[in-house]
């Protein structure tokens, strides 16, 4: 027999009052993933998350998690996963050391405080009151309190925001190496260069449905194109993504405002005939960027929105 | 595999987080131990016993010559006579309470005139009226005699320690606990905690014990300042105060949860914590007795924990009373702790 998947939702549905945060997802990760879900505040994502984490209800759907479910093996489902929330604020009197010995105390079984201070690099702070820290700082005790009930599934609610790219890659080595020791990692963020690099599969999520799965670089592949092209113009003309989309070598045009984002193929030959089609429209071009497709123009292709106009 | 880590490992943790997070807030450690210190300090210089004080009464000279009698009332010692020339001071010196009588003459009497719902009226009067008929030659017909006798623990400072500590014990079990709750449920710590394996009974129970270790070192402080510097009394057993301060504190802690058991916000905690405890500062005879509010409203104020607790103090510290004899009390204690406790469980929002 193999092992049941470490995740999975059928057909899960959650409203508040007259908003559907979830509206029928449906979900399976298999043991090992890092899975990440991705999307705009506001997507429904922390709520998923939160009624994996028992810590909510959900009002309908199929929720089981290493075979078990809520109903039904709470108790020892709280014992087999990692936890970290947005926006949790530890006791700022405690140290950090005594912040995750208290975490520890509730486990029966699991690491040891130092170990996982090693772990999350506080071993240097680990008598500094949680009140003194950095945010990255408080982002890794967050962590270490999630990994040291020694966890077989990891739920980090969006563990990056806020924080300074040289924060994020810390943690993102961190994730790393708890995901290379076999175990699964559920993550949400808003962060397209996050997903990318941290996940085996992703779910872009909007308006509480799945829009789209699979591995970045499959989903990136979807687009069919080879290069991004960004026209910020000097003022918005008419009609503009009509007659762009008629060029050989223009996949698609999306116009948002004065900025023209077209995915093309073979960009050396499109681009001088998007760079002639705007000039005789009279369209003054003031900044051109072009870049491989990244998970944020997959988003882009998909909602004709921007994650983080959110 | 799972180590041997002793009995209750969370549990031990838990308390253990409350004394560092009680100890490393000066705020607390100052309103619990010196606040009630230097309030017993201050009551206890401006209420120390004085000399018993004269009645300042007053003599109308605009009356008719009777010199006797004036003299027959600056012989008395416990009056001090105040000579007014005219009808109109006099007056005055009566309504703001500077004398507590006017003896006026007239003809061959006397006239007294004072405002008889001022409690010092009344005793003037009875002075002055003796002291008169005396020396106009009156003799009682018997014999009495006087034996003045000033105990220990009639004093103002005897009769407010109990009920210092009671208050104490009442702050930092409602107030003390709800704080602690309301924060951490507003930091989302609460939440976070329910999404580990630790039992939400250790986690509620974490407050009333590490009250219970907290409270010898607060009560044995107020104690020995009470007793050392100002020789207050304990006449009862220690292990019956002991057994009281540990249920008031229980009670009190489980109405501490009890009012932590909803809010979101430290404005709702405040709020709640202070509707508790004002009608208990007001009513239970923290600073005056109880027994001066109206009988109608005193079972009701029977009925409260603080009166339960500052009352059997007093009656163990104050009378030498035993624990039967506040078993009542002891009762009405219980109850609190047993309803409040239930209501928290039942109410409690953990996320």
């Amino acid at each position: 027999m193999t092992a049941p998947p470490a995740l999975l939702l059928r057909d899960l549905r959650k409203s508040y009052k007259d908003v559907r945060a979830v509206d029928g997802l449906d979900l399976e990760v298999q043991p090992g993933e890092c899975f990440g879900l991705l999307g705009p505040n506001g997507a429904g994502k922390t709520t998923t998350l939160e009624i994996c984490e028992g810590l909510k209800p959900a009002d309908s759907g199929e929720v089981t998690l290493l075979g078990l479910r809520w109903d039904r093996d709470a108790k020892a489902l709280r014992r087999r996963i990692g936890v970290s929330l947005q926006e949790t604020q530890f006791s700022e009197k405690l140290t950090v050391e005594e912040t995750i010995a208290m975490f520890r105390s509730f486990y029966s079984r699991g690491e040891t405080v130092a170990a996982v201070l090693g772990q999350v690099q506080l071993t240097e702070k680990r008598a500094a009151r949680v009140g003194q820290l950095s945010g990255g700082q408080k982002q890794r005790l967050a962590i270490a309190c999630a990994l040291v009930g020694e966890p077989e599934l990891l739920f980090l609610d969006e563990p990056t925001t806020g924080l300074d790219p040289q924060s994020r890659r810390q943690l993102w080595e961190l994730i790393g190496g708890f995901k290379a020791s076999g175990r699964t990692v559920i993550i949400t963020t808003h962060y397209m260069d996050e997903a990318e690099r941290l996940c085996d599969r992703v779910a872009v999520v909007d308006h509480g449905r799945i829009i789209a799965l699979g591995t970045p670089r499959e989903l990136i592949a979807s687009l069919g194109a080879e290069q991004v092209v960004e026209l910020t113009l000097e003022s918005a003309a008419a009609d503009l993504p009509g007659r762009c989309a008629s060029i050989p070598g223009v996949l698609g045009v999306k116009q948002h405002d004065a900025v023209l984002t077209l995915r093309v193929a073979r960009l050396h030959e499109t681009l001088p005939r998007v760079l002639e089609a705007l000039r005789q429209n009279g369209a003054a071009v003031a900044e051109l960027r072009t870049h491989a497709p990244t998970l944020e123009d997959v988003f882009v292709a998909l909602t004709g929105r921007y994650l983080r106009d959110e | 595999m799972s180590e041997r880590r002793g009995f209750r490992p969370a549990l031990r943790a838990l308390i253990l987080v409350r004394l560092r997070e009680f100890f490393r807030e000066p705020e607390a450690v100052f309103w619990v131990y010196i606040f009630p210190i230097l309030l017993a300090t201050g009551l206890g210089i401006a209420f120390r016993n004085q000399p018993p004080e004269r009645i300042r009464i007053g003599w109308g000279e605009w009356g008719p010559p009777a010199d006797s009698i004036l003299r027959a009332l600056s012989a008395d010692s416990a009056l001090d006579v105040v000579r007014f020339t005219d009808s109109t001071s006099s007056a005055l010196a009566l309504r703001n309470g500077r004398v507590a009588l006017v003896a006026i003459p007239a003809g061959d009497g006397v006239h007294y005139r004072y405002d008889d719902t001022r409690p010092e009226a009344a005793p003037a009067r009875l002075r002055v009226d003796n002291a008169v008929q005396r020396a106009a030659g009156r003799s009682d017909p018997v014999a009495t005699s006087n034996e003045i006798v000033r105990e220990k623990g009639s004093r103002y400072i005897d009769f407010l320690l109990p009920g210092l500590l009671g208050m104490n014990l009442m702050g930092s079990g409602i107030w003390g606990t709800g704080f602690a709750i309301v924060d951490a449920r507003k930091k989302k710590l609460l939440k976070r905690l329910v999404a580990t394996p630790m039992s939400r009974a250790d986690y509620l129970a974490s407050f009333p014990l590490a009250q219970l270790l907290l409270l010898g070192l607060e009560v044995g402080t107020i104690l020995a300042f009470g007793v050392i510097a100002f020789g207050v009394p304990v006449r009862g057993s220690l292990a019956s105060l002991t057994v009281v301060c540990v249920t008031g504190s229980l009670a009190f802690g489980a109405m501490g949860l009890m009012a932590a058991a909803r809010p979101t916000t430290i404005e709702g905690i405040s709020g709640l914590a202070n509707l508790m405890m004002l009608p208990m500062w007001v009513l239970s005879g923290v600073f005056f007795s109880s027994a001066r509010f109206p009988e109608l409203v005193q079972p009701v104020i029977k009925a409260l924990p603080l009166t339960a607790v500052v009352d059997s103090l007093r009656a163990i510290m104050l009378e030498g009373a035993t624990l039967p004899q506040v078993a009542g009390k002891l009762t009405v204690l219980l109850v609190w702790m047993v309803v409040a406790f239930a209501v928290a469980l039942k109410s409690f929002r953990w996320q």
